[in-house]
Parts: structure tokens; sequence; C-alpha cells
């Protein structure tokens, strides 16, 4: 079964009097399960890819598929239910609501779907612990570092089971020992909930936990590698 | 259902994230309800006193006149029944505020002045159950029945003959054949009356005595009938009109007394004008805060669509904080108001600011009157319109694209 599937994505930026092709012509299929990092330079396409996936953008042409359904004609509205029981994000730029706790924070998007409070406080405590965050739990965004507010996205991402994960840099500001504990998580998440991971990222160490490295260069994939988990 | 508690979560916490801009608009919207409900009181406190003072000084809720009466009010156009019939027929129908006069203008002479007034034939414990004037007896004794054969006049009137109680003065008017009717009366007393003019113009002296001075037997030139409540006379005008004779003409005091009949609609227009122009003016600041909020938040906006929140709860969580605002606003206002209200219970003199004022029938002293119609008014006013003035911020917070919000570096 698959994932996600793309088929001849293209995306074209106009900046100034310059047409930027974010992408160009991308076939992607993502098994069920799989576990797939994507990587490329800065400018590469890469948030420009997940944000295709994730339904958050529409491409100028070509067809998104997720879980079977094929998404980039969908509503507005069609698309908002899909990000939030299918899909767990991990935004590149901006991730927390800075009104809301951490715990808070981990709790939205379950709080959106509808689950029992009780049942919602303890899957956040539980996951916030998971990624060593036990006692931030009543801290607002201001009052986190920035790795502290990446884990709680991280958290957020994942504390609904959701199918498929889409992470836009989930380490950038972490270092070395909690990205390794956080790939750890994922894998684990991977390997026995069957839940799909596609993470765009520069860091080594993070493609190294990859079962998939798929590399980008200028809106185009330019490699394809199979390699065995860590 | 599950969206109501993060709608209100995040509506609350958003409120408070800038502590001085939701106090200043708490201070606006509070301020603004206070300025509504307290001078809208105050307004009702002088106008209803004027209604009142008014429909009491004389009209009574509703009279009976002969037809031609209002146009001509001599003794030529008299009431079909009489006043012994009159006074069977209404307390018969269990009427018990009523009273039959005769009023028709006359020459009241001192040994020094003249001048024209109205002659009021009345039976002095009927009057008091329906008109104030001639009640307040400052100087003297009241008339003490209809055959009473002396006269009690104005304070004012008093002065201006240079007469006082003890003496003698003579009224003179006609009679249904057009021929001159006069008698002497003695002053017994003085009255005062709220109305500068009413002092000048009325003067009451026994019916009975007025009815063989004008040689028009037991007959009256009006009926005033009063019930309780001079905002609902509908059902005493159509019982009363059922029981005089077919030949009389009936009607309510809005229709005797057109100012103050229209009097009621006015007030009731300007405090709907006061209430709109003061929310107007709050609407900016309101607008201007939610627009700022909105504007501020497009990140946070963007990351809750981008997560899967719909975009009616987005739209919902600004509606829901404006609405707070102004619930919170309202909530002190009216505390104000009440509190403001309440200590002037007793009265605000006005005198040094309104000299003058009882020319107009106001009283010098001022009775805020807080009627619930409006402060329900008020506040409806600022909820729906507030609602409203939210509905084009709230609309382009929900309109935001999420992927350009969390994109945006
Ligand atoms: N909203 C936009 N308007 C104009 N150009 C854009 C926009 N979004 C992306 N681009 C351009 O599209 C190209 C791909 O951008 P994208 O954000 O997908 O790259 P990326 O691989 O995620 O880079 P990074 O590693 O810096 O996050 C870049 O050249 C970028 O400048
Ligand atoms: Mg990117």
């Amino acid at each position: 079964m698959t994932a996600v599937r793309c088929i001849d994505l293209c995306k074209t930026y106009r900046q100034g009097d310059q047409d930027i092709k974010a992408l160009d012509h991308v076939d992607l299929e993502v098994e069920h399960s799989g576990f797939v990092c994507l990587s490329a330079p800065s400018g590469g396409g890469k948030t420009t890819l997940l944000n295709a996936i994730g339904g958050l953008d529409i491409p100028d042409s070509g067809e998104v598929w997720v879980a079977g359904q094929r998404i980039d004609q969908l509503s507005k509205g069609e698309l908002a239910a899909i990000r939030l029981t299918q899909i767990g994000f991990v935004f590149q730029a901006y991730n927390l609501i800075p009104v809301l706790t951490a715990q808070e924070n981990v709790e939205f998007v379950m709080q959106v779907q509808g689950v029992a409070a009780a049942d919602r406080r303890s899957k956040s405590q539980a996951i916030l612990e998971e990624v060593g965050l036990k006692g931030l739990e009543d801290r607002r965004p201001a009052e986190m570092s920035g790795g502290q507010q990446q884990r709680v996205a991280v958290a957020r991402a994942i504390v609904s089971r959701p199918a498929l994960v889409l992470a836009d840099e989930p380490t950038a500001n972490l270092d070395s020992k909690t990205s390794d504990e956080l790939m750890e998580l994922f894998v684990e998440l991977n390997n026995h909930h069957d839940t799909t991971f596609v993470i765009a990222t520069h860091d080594q160490r993070v493609m190294a936990y990859a079962k998939r490295l798929i590399k980008m260069l200028d809106g185009r994939i330019v490699e394809d590698i199979e390699q065995r988990a860590a | 259902m599950h969206y109501v508690q993060i709608i209100f979560t995040l509506a609350w916490r958003n409120l408070w994230r800038n502590h001085r801009r939701t106090i200043i608009m708490l201070a606006a919207i509070s301020v603004g309800a206070w300025a509504m409900i307290f001078m809208t009181s105050l307004m009702r406190g002088m106008v209803n006193e004027m209604l009142r003072d008014g429909i009491r000084a004389l009209p009574g809720h509703v009279q009976v006149h002969h037809p031609d009466y209002r146009d001509d009010p001599s003794v030529g156009n008299l009431v079909s029944l009489t006043s012994a019939e009159i006074d069977a027929t209404l307390a018969g129908a269990g009427i018990e505020r009523f009273t039959a006069r005769i009023r028709v203008p006359a020459i009241i002479s001192s040994e020094r002045e003249s001048r024209g007034v109205t002659l009021i034939g009345a039976d002095p414990l009927r009057e008091k159950s329906v008109a104030a004037v001639g009640s307040e007896i400052v100087e003297g004794r009241n008339l003490d029945g209809p055959d009473d054969g002396g006269v009690v006049l104005g304070r004012k009137l008093a002065e201006k003959l240079e007469t006082q109680v003890g003496k003698r003065i003579v009224l003179m008017s006609q009679d249904p054949d057009n021929e001159v009717a006069d008698r002497g009366y003695r002053v017994v007393g003085l009255f005062e009356a709220n109305l500068a003019a009413h002092e000048e113009a009325f003067v009451f002296a026994g019916r009975e005595t007025v009815q063989k001075m004008l040689r028009i037997d037991d007959r009256v030139s009006e009926v005033a009938v009063a019930g309780d409540d001079y905002r609902v006379v509908d059902a005493l005008l159509a019982e009363v009109r059922v029981l005089m004779g077919k030949d009389d003409e009936v009607l309510p005091w809005t229709e005797l007394d057109e100012y103050l009949g229209t009097m009621l609609g006015v007030m009731d227009g300007f405090v709907l004008v006061w209430v709109v122009v003061i929310f107007l003016a709050l609407s900016f600041g309101l607008v201007n805060t939610l627009v700022m909020a909105v504007f501020e938040r497009v990140r946070e906006i963007g990351l809750m669509l981008a997560l899967g929140m719909r975009p009616s709860s987005i739209l919902g969580q600004i509606i829901v904080e404006s609405v707070l605002l102004l619930v919170l606003g309202l909530i002190i206002g009216n505390l104000l108001a009440f509190a403001s209200i309440i200590p002037l219970k007793d009265g605000i003199d006005i005198s040094i600011v309104a000299e003058g004022m009882e020319m107009f029938g106001a009283s010098s002293i001022l009775y805020p009157e807080i009627e619930k119609s409006d402060v329900i008014l008020a506040n409806i006013v600022v909820l729906v319109l507030g609602f409203i003035a939210s509905l084009s911020p709230a609309w382009q917070a929900s309109r935001y694209e999420p992927v350009e919000a969390i994109t945006k570096v």
C-alpha cells in the first residue's frame, strides 16, 4: 500500500522577474510505513514538497495522493479534515501557539479532534516525558528554549498517532544527543505503529536513520537511495 | 462541541495577552455603557416626571367632553350626562378615580386687578383622586365639598391680583344664553403647582356653586378618569367609551395633550439615538483593537489552520474574544450605572443649573429612573452591534492562508 504518491508535481514561484521552479516534475511514491528523508541544499524544494503532500499548498500541476485519496483537488475544508486526522506536522518556521502551555500545545490537535480530556491528558503527559520535557508541561513557548519548543512540536505531531508524519527540520535546534533520542522515537513509532515518516533535513545524523534517502536539487529529485535503518 | 472549550480558552488568553489594550478597551466600554444607562435614567426621570405631572395636572388618563368642547370650551358645550348620572355610572362600573368638573373661561377680579383664568367647578374629594393641581394647599384650606362657596387660587395668581386668603374676589363668565353670569367668592385657600402657569391659570370653586352661577343645573363640561398606568390606557378608554353617552367624545391623554403625547415617543427615540451614538464612538476602538489583534496573530492563526482547525473556528474565536470583551465591559458598566444611580434615588437638586426649568413643567429636583427596557436596549445594542462590528476582522482572520503564515521566517 502507498502512503504518499506524487505524480509529475510542478510548482513555480515568481520572484521579481524570475520564475523559480520550486518543484520541477517531481514523481515520488512512499510506501506505507516508509521512513524517508528528503535532503537538499537550502532552496531545493523540501518545504514546498512537504506542503504539497500535506495539502497546505496546491501544486500548479500534477497529482497528490495521500492514503489512496487524491487530495490536490479537495476543498479547503476537506483538506483541513485530512490534515487534522491523518497527518502529524512539524513545521520549519513556526510551530507553537504562544498563549498555550507545552501540554496544551501538545493537546491542541487532539482537542480539535474531540478526544476526551482525560485521554488527552494522559497521552500528552506520556509523550512529553518521552521527548524529555517532563516538568515543563506548564511552560508557555516563550519560556522554553528553541530545542524545547521543537520537541513540543514533535510531541504534538506524533501524539495522536497519525498515519503520516511530515517533519520539516525537526532537529534543527537540537544537540546531537537529543536528536538521536528523537530519531529513535520516530524509528520506534515507525516499527511498532507503522507510522510513515517523511522528514526534510540537512542533518547527516538524521539521514542515517532513514530507510530511504531522497536527494533534491532545484526542485528535482536527483537521487533515491534505499538504505537500511541504523 | 469540543471546539467550544478550546475556542474559549484561546479567546480568553488572547484577550489578556495585551493587558493594557484590553483594559483600555474595557474602560471605554464600561464608561460607554455607564453613560448610556446613567444619562438615559436621568432623562427618563425628568421626562416621566413631566409626563406624570402633566397628566396629573388636570387631564387624567381619559377624558369625556362634548364633541365641540375642545374647539370652544364654553358653557354651551357640556357633557350629555349630569354629574349625578356620571357619578352613578362610573362608580357603578367599579371605576374609582374619576371626577366630573366644570371648566370654563372666566374673568377674576380683585379690588385691584382683573385677569382671564380658567374656572374649575370641582368636587374637591373626587378631584383629588385624579388631579394634582389645586390639591397642594399652602395657605388657608381646600374646598370642603361641591357646595363650598369659596375659591382656591394659585399663589402666583393671588400675588398678581394682590389679594389673599379671607378677601373677596368676583368671578365673571357667561351662561348658556350668553348672559353675564357672575358671583362674589371669598378666597379660602392658596395652592402651589409644579408648573408656574398652572398657578396663574386655574381657579377652583365648588361644583354646585359654579353650576348655580352659570345656571346649568347639574351639567359639567368635562369628566376625567385615571387608571393605574399612564402608558396603558386602551382598556380604560374602551370601558369609558361604552359607559358614556354616544354623543360625547372620549379621548386618551395622548390625544388630549399632543405635546405630552409626543414627548413619550420622542423620549423613546432619544434613548435609542443616544445609545447608538455612544456605541458608534466605541465601535471605532473595538474594531481597531480587533484588527490589530488579528493582524498580530497572522502566524498562529495560520498555524491553527495548518493543523486542521476549521476556518469557522477561527472566526468563532475572534468573535468570542470580542463578545467576552463586550460582556465584561457591559457588566462593569451596568454595575457602575446602578451604583451611581441608586445613591441618587432621593433626587438630585438641579435648581442651581436649571433655574427656570419649572416653566417647562420640570421640577428642580431630578429623580433618575432606571427603566428595565432602557437597560435592556443599551445592552442589546452594544452586544448586537459589537458582534456585527467584529465580523469583518474575524472573517479576515479566518481567510488567512496557512502556508504563508507558517513558512514566513
Ligand atoms: N512563497 C514563496 N514565494 C516565492 N518563492 C518561494 C516561496 N516559497 C518558496 N519559494 C522558493 O521556492 C524554492 C524552494 O523553496 P523551499 O522552501 O521549498 O526550499 P527548502 O528546500 O525548504 O529550503 P530550506 O532548506 O531553506 O528550508 C526556493 O527558491 C524559494 O525561494
Ligand atoms: Mg524548508
